[in-house]
């Protein structure tokens, strides 16, 4: 078994920036403790000597030449923004009163 | 139903460059289709409402002798992972409700060039996570087979926009079998490309080392078509191959034209083979495979010992780069954004909107993927995985020294119904048992009808898998055994599909 705790998965969905309900961690909770023994059995053949493959077809890193290209306008970019002022993403405060 | 939509996308070519047809006969015809049966099927999720002058435009230019290309006039179904300018693009996610794209995905662009008609959105599983297009935001797809069942994921909708003739031609996305498991399970033909064969520019990401784009259609040829319109390289990709890639629709007229697989040598996967097949999936295969080896094919049976540990590899390696492609839904640049009560930091805005627009899956897999890249973790898991990769290319290295081509069926089953894999994630993920090694090695593959299964009268393919860059083995492969099938049977596979739309 692995060892997938409630207080562990509420932690990951701070990290991953989802406020989960108490209802949806618990659940979450089992089955991802049933899904990661499942898949821990990739441990069984990943041995030292095996090179690890990031990527199907070996590239090298892609270079463009160095000029203007075609962006978006600024109106563009802020069209489907949830707010926006002053040509500007517009967020809420970045700090709560408590920090 | 109208003859028109029957046809199949190199037979409407025919007629439009004859002017037996109009661009506007033609989509409008698959419009009322789409109006007559998408209450049932739900392969639609928008449904363009320019078509019918773009469509006036090509006839326009056609009328003035321009050049055009063969699939100009046709109409397009489009998966809603691919962004476009002139519909909505959602990735079946509620958190991308009414996003407008301010730029086509490359494969859009290249097929608006070719004259290709856009005629709508398909629906999918959120984010292209799911093998049953249940966990799409908008609700499922149902499969044109049998509206009860599943018609296959994350592709659904695509698959079931060509089966119930409401497009003659798809554009999919396959990060692993999300192209040729719908086509299994919906009786059409679907391709993945060798992984950089075609743009993923404008593919809304899910797992980028995984993700290609390409066709969703009813015969070998149309995937041909499109494949050649859709492929090449593409800058705005840094992944794209900078190959000449031969015409896969060449391949696929060659093919067709054969009538045999002599000098062919054939794998067959003897990990797909046995338990965990059902019945007449496996009846159906052996039979294709028997037609393989009487016209001439030379079938050698070949271990890939790692295909076991792909489901596993697999698992860890899409939620990982999936829990890191989806960060961008942050609620600042574009999407959803919801508040929570009183007011909050950006970051509680930030976790609020990603609580309220995303789905179960979703939730899932991201969570999953966090883990599995955790400080302590990251070794055991994603480590363990990427060299399972490692493992799976030298599994497919060594089969194609003796081998052209391997073969497996499709996927493990039939279309299963609605619901009955809902809950249990594990099973659901069995599905795509066949399909993911091609994407964990990158490798081009693709499935193609070969019957229905005696049980319960649905739908079976078989999958075909060729070394990196060798797509048009796939074509010519396929072209021959459609066209041996097509001699069996009198028809397509299509052809047996129950009528929809007769309330």
């Amino acid at each position: 078994m692995s060892e997938i705790s409630e207080q562990q998965v509420a932690h990951l969905a701070n990290l991953a920036r989802i406020a989960l309900t108490p209802e949806e961690i618990s659940s979450l909770t089992s089955e991802l403790d049933t899904i990661v023994d499942s898949i821990a059995k990739v441990q069984e053949v990943a041995t030292p000597d095996v090179p690890a493959t990031s990527h199907p077809v070996p590239l090298q890193n892609v270079f463009r030449d160095d000029v203007v290209g075609q962006t978006l306008t600024t109106e563009q970019a802020l069209a489907n923004a949830p707010e926006s002022a002053d040509g500007r993403f517009k967020v809420s405060a970045i700090l709560g009163e408590e920090q | 139903m109208s003859e028109l939509i029957r046809k199949s996308a190199s037979e409407l070519s025919e007629l439009l460059a004859s002017g037996e047809v109009s661009a506007v006969e033609v989509t409008r015809e698959h419009l009322d289709r789409i109006a007559a049966v998408d209450g049932d099927v739900n392969a639609f999720l928008h449904v363009s409402s320019d078509a019918l002058d773009v469509a006036s435009s090509i006839d326009e230019r056609r009328s003035k002798g321009e050049a055009l290309g063969p699939l100009a006039g046709i109409p397009l179904a489009v998966k809603d992972v691919l962004v476009t300018t002139d519909m909505p693009s959602t990735s079946g996610s509620r958190i991308l409700e009414g996003y407008m794209s301010p730029f086509d995905a490359t494969v859009v662009a290249k097929s608006r060039a070719a004259g290709l008609v856009p005629i709508g959105k398909t629906n999918m599983d959120e984010f292209a996570m799911g093998s049953s297009t249940e966990h799409s935001a908008y609700g499922p797809t149902h499969n044109p087979w049998d509206l009860d069942r599943i018609p296959g994921g994350s592709g659904g909708g695509s698959a079931a926009a060509v089966a119930a003739f409401e497009a003659p031609l798809a554009l999919g996305s396959d990060t692993g079998g999300s192209i040729r498991q719908p086509a299994h399970v919906t009786g059409t033909v679907g391709v993945k490309p060798t992984y950089g064969g075609v743009s993923r520019y404008g593919a809304i990401a899910l797992a980028s080392s995984l993700d290609q784009v390409g066709p969703v259609t009813r015969t070998v040829l149309d995937a041909g078509l499109l494949h050649d319109v859709i492929g090449g390289h593409d800058p705005l990709d840094s992944t794209s191959l900078r190959d000449e890639w031969p015409s896969m629709a060449a391949a696929a007229r060659d093919g067709a034209s054969a009538g045999s697989f002599a000098g062919l040598r054939v794998g067959v996967v003897s990990q797909f083979t046995g338990e965990g097949f059902q019945a007449g999936v496996r009846r159906r295969y052996e039979e294709a495979l028997s037609l393989l080896e009487s016209n001439g094919a030379e079938l050698v049976e070949v271990s890939a010992p790692h295909f076991e540990y792909a489901i596993a590899a697999y698992y860890l390696i899409l939620p990982a780069e999936a829990s890191s492609n989806l960060a961008k839904f942050d609620s600042v640049r574009f999407g959803m954004r919801v508040t929570p009560p009183g007011g909050g930091t950006v970051e509680q805005v930030m976790s609020a909107t990603r609580e309220a627009g995303f789905g179960p899956e979703v939730k899932r897999r991201i969570i999953l993927g966090t883990y599995a890249l955790s400080a302590g973790y990251y070794d055991a898991y994603y480590g363990s995985a990427q060299k399972v990769r490692t493992l799976i290319q030298r599994d497919f290295e060594n089969a194609f020294e003796s081998v052209d081509l391997l073969v497996s069926p499709s996927a493990p089953t039939t279309a299963f119904k609605l619901g009955e894999k809902l809950d249990d994630p594990l099973a659901m993920y069995l599905n795509d048992i066949t399909t993911i090694p091609a994407n964990l090695a990158g490798v081009p593959a693709m499935s193609v009808p070969i019957g229905l299964a005696p049980e319960d009268g649905l739908p079976v393919g078989i999958q075909f898998m060729a070394p990196v860059r060798e797509d048009a083995r796939l074509y010519r492969a396929g072209a021959t055994l459609e066209a041996l099938l097509l001699e069996r049977w009198g028809h397509g596979l299509l052809a047996e599909a129950p009528e929809l739309g007769g309330k």
